[in-house]
């Protein structure tokens, strides 16, 4: 039925754009030169007035009507069959009825369980013509009303380009409301977790153990929710992605903008952006299976036990993983420091180094901060490298060479297998990934303030 | 401070023929040359840029280096300080001496030989910094003003024989960046002048600033050729007659005509230097 109507309109839209095109010919009197704008351009504004309005009646009115219906069908029910019902129980008897009515018979169904069936298909139907009605009125409503506005001297052009440009608005708007809703949805979950654990405890608890029921009923010993363990196992794991990649990336940058030929360049730059598209499960691999066993080996060697999922193996191959985001910051931060602070420099006598370290990396020191706080919070939100590299088991240490958790591990273990949506572990989850959210917000923010303040400098 | 010397120095003395240039006598018998550029070739890659230049720049006068665009001016100025060293590809062959020192002497330090030929731009490139910190560069990094004090007088002298000192000097702090065009060439000049060279080098020093800051600058020149070598680039006809006392006229990559300001602009001996300045060419 839908695919009926989609094809309808469709065919109105097509129409819509030749029935345009000639009016906007037929008013010419034969020269084209008289009309203001383009036969084309008349024909697309007719077009985009049949076309967009009655789509989008369509796509609203297929939204509404699920959640409609079931409302109808409710009311038709009988009081007596739903007293003393709680919300949850309700639905699943219109969720029985509604499968009844797609011919799967469960059990034995009463006799008003087979009406409202019958009740429900036919008022399906008769939406869905209701719908296919109206849109196609809508549509040629469109026509009409714009068609007769053709003639010599209107201007199809400008209405062609408003119309483009609501549809870019729209677009826009998609982005910024599915991120909206996002937040949104975090926050309410997140709020249904808080009810049930204190936010100081979460905050400002050191025991983190989220308690894992079997099955559903089973009350196990509340668990502990006090997220400082993994909290600073993220920080840490983070801090040693820094320090592997900070030096890296900022010495390669600046061997390739201020030492490498422009052939060396050209082949280590690509190779550079490759590394950062590596899918980060196969850095997942490399840090399980490669870094941790040589780290262990190499701590064994020199007397030391490094466990095997220690934070320094996950630190260093995540480290590895943000050296491009750093390395190429760097690079477009010292390229755009102006040659001319370069001339300057050595016509001054000083030499290449004294020039790097006391003109180029302090003018470009803002974009070398954006990057690196981009890269932090690239850090910080990482998961699969950290799921398979990282411990579970939040330990409070700062010692690299243990095992330590993070806030996204966390929220992974938290969610994974059959688990209810309403008891504090799965929720903690929501306010976990809220926190990490919040941070990593800020520190985009940040990024890019910085970035944008120190842009404007030479321009 | 002086130059990294080389040991031929003496033998360059008496093996090189006095010079190509020639000399008015009586016009220039108080001016010593501080640089000589002989037979000076610049090539970029495969390309001559600039074709056996010969010139003398004399001690505490200004010279100035006119031409049309393109003719190689900002290629030999680049030359007296071995600029060119940073561009890719760049060669240049002769000779130019600094006081009988060769300048592309393998043993000459060119980091050393710049802190002795500064150089100020045409536009004007303060560094991202403090104003004082913007002429403290130079000192600092060739140990210059080993205490704050001493720093702070060279930045005090440097800004005063700039003509700057009185304007800024309630916002060292301030960044070098936020003081107008021709505040900022001034204050390039300062960061210049403070590891005291011998030979400052202008490319076109005011093609960025309007009348009245080129005004500031030109006197600014003449004042500091009392203490001070000077080559100005200059496209500005008018400019080269009022601050300088030797004119050299460039006319693709090769040196036309040089000698007294004077007498370039009221009679010069070739016709495309008469042309060039009467505006027939450019
Ligand atoms: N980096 C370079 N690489 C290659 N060729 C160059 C380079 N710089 C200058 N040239 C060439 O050398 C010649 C002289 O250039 P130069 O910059 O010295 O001219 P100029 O007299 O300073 O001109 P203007 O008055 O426009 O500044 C020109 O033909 C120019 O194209
Ligand atoms: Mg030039």
């Amino acid at each position: 039925m839908i695919s009926i109507v989609f094809s309808v309109l469709l065919i109105l839209v097509v129409l819509g754009y030749f029935f345009g095109r000639q009016r906007a010919l037929s008013s010419s009197g034969g020269t084209i030169g008289s009309l203001h704008s383009r036969p084309p351009y008349h024909g697309m504004y007719v077009a985009s007035w049949v076309g967009i309005p009655s789509i989008l009646l369509v796509l609203v009115w297929l939204t509404l009507q699920g959640p409609i219906i079931d409302m109808i069908l409710v009311k038709s029910l009988s009081a007596t069959k739903l007293q003393g019902l709680s919300q949850s129980q309700i639905d699943i008897i219109i969720s029985q009825i509604k499968s009844l009515a797609a011919g799967n018979v469960f059990g034995e169904p009463d006799a008003e369980a087979r009406e409202a069936a019958e009740n429900y298909l036919r008022w399906q139907s008769i939406a869905q013509w209701a719908m296919f009605a109206a849109a196609v009125a809508i549509a040629l409503a469109g026509m009409a009303l714009t068609s007769g506005r053709i003639s010599q001297l209107f201007r199809a052009r400008h209405g062609v380009e408003n119309v483009l440009n609501l549809v870019m608005i729209a677009c826009s708007m998609i982005a910024i409301l599915t991120t909206l809703g996002i937040i949104l949805s975090l926050l309410i979950e997140a709020m249904r977790f808080f009810d049930r654990v204190s936010i100081t405890e979460f905050f400002f608890g050191l025991n983190w153990e989220p308690q894992i029921p079997i099955r559903e009923g089973q009350v196990t010993a509340g668990g502990a929710f006090g997220a400082i363990p993994v909290f600073t196992g993220t920080l840490l794991i983070a801090a040693l992605a820094l320090l592997v990649a900070v030096p890296t990336g900022l010495l390669s940058a600046i061997y390739l903008t201020e030492y490498a030929n422009p052939r060396f360049r050209s082949i280590i730059k690509p190779i550079l952006e490759i590394l950062a598209g590596i899918p980060t499960v196969v850095y997942g691999f490399f840090a399980v299976l490669t870094v941790a066993p040589a780290m262990r080996d190499f701590g064994a060697y020199l007397g030391m036990d490094i466990a095997p999922n220690s934070a320094i193996a996950a630190g260093a191959v995540m480290g590895i993983m943000i050296i491009p985001f750093i390395s190429s910051f760097s690079d477009d931060a010292i390229n755009a420091v102006p040659n001319s602070m370069r001339e300057g420099s050595y016509g001054l006598g000083a030499t290449k180094g004294e020039t790097i370290t006391k003109v180029l990396l302090p003018a470009a020191l803002p974009g070398i901060m954006g990057g690196i706080l981009l890269a932090t919070s690239r850090a910080i939100g990482e998961t699969m490298i950290v799921v398979m590299a990282a411990g579970l088991i939040a330990n409070l240490t700062a010692n690299p060479f243990e095992a330590v958790t993070t806030v996204t591990v966390q929220i992974v273990t938290l969610l994974i297998g059959d688990t209810a949506f309403d008891n504090p572990k799965t929720l903690a989850a929501f306010a976990l990934g809220l926190v990490l959210f919040v941070v990593t917000l800020c520190l985009n923010v940040l990024a890019l303030r910085i970035v944008q303040k120190y842009r404007e400098k030479y321009e | 401070m002086e130059p990294q010397v080389g040991m031929d120095q003496e033998i360059e003395k008496s093996t090189v023929p006095a010079t190509g240039v020639s000399e008015k006598p009586g016009e220039t018998a108080a001016l010593n040359p501080k640089m000589k550029a002989k037979k000076v070739s610049v090539y970029y890659g495969e390309k001559q840029a600039l074709f056996d230049v010969d010139l003398n720049i004399y001690e505490k006068s200004v010279t100035a280096l006119i031409g049309p665009s393109g003719c190689g001016k900002s290629t030999f100025i680049r030359a007296l300080n071995r600029m060119n060293d940073v561009i890719e590809g760049c060669r240049v062959t002769g000779k130019i001496l600094l006081d009988d020192m060769d300048v592309y002497d393998p043993k000459v330090d060119p980091v050393q030989l710049r802190a002795h030929v500064g150089m100020v731009f045409q536009k004007p490139n303060p560094f991202p910094k403090s104003i004082f910190d913007n002429i403290a560069y130079g000192p600092k990094i060739h140990g210059m003003g080993s205490n704050k004090t001493d720093l702070e007088e060279i930045v005090e002298t440097s800004l005063k024989r700039a003509g700057l000192f009185d304007e800024v000097k309630d916002r060292l702090k301030e960044p070098g960046t936020g003081l107008s065009g021709g505040q900022q060439q001034r204050l390039c000049i300062a960061r210049a002048i403070a590891v005291s060279p011998d030979v400052i080098l202008m490319d076109e020093p005011c093609s960025a600033l309007d009348p009245i800051a080129t005004a500031r600058i030109e006197e600014l020149i003449d004042e500091l050729k009392q203490n001070y070598t000077i080559v100005i680039v200059t496209h500005s006809m008018q400019q080269a007659a009022r601050v300088s006392q030797k004119t050299a006229f460039f006319h693709l990559g090769y040196l036309v005509e040089e000698g007294d300001t004077d007498m370039i602009f009221t009679s010069p001996n070739d016709e495309r230097t008469e042309s060039y300045i009467t505006g027939r060419i450019g």
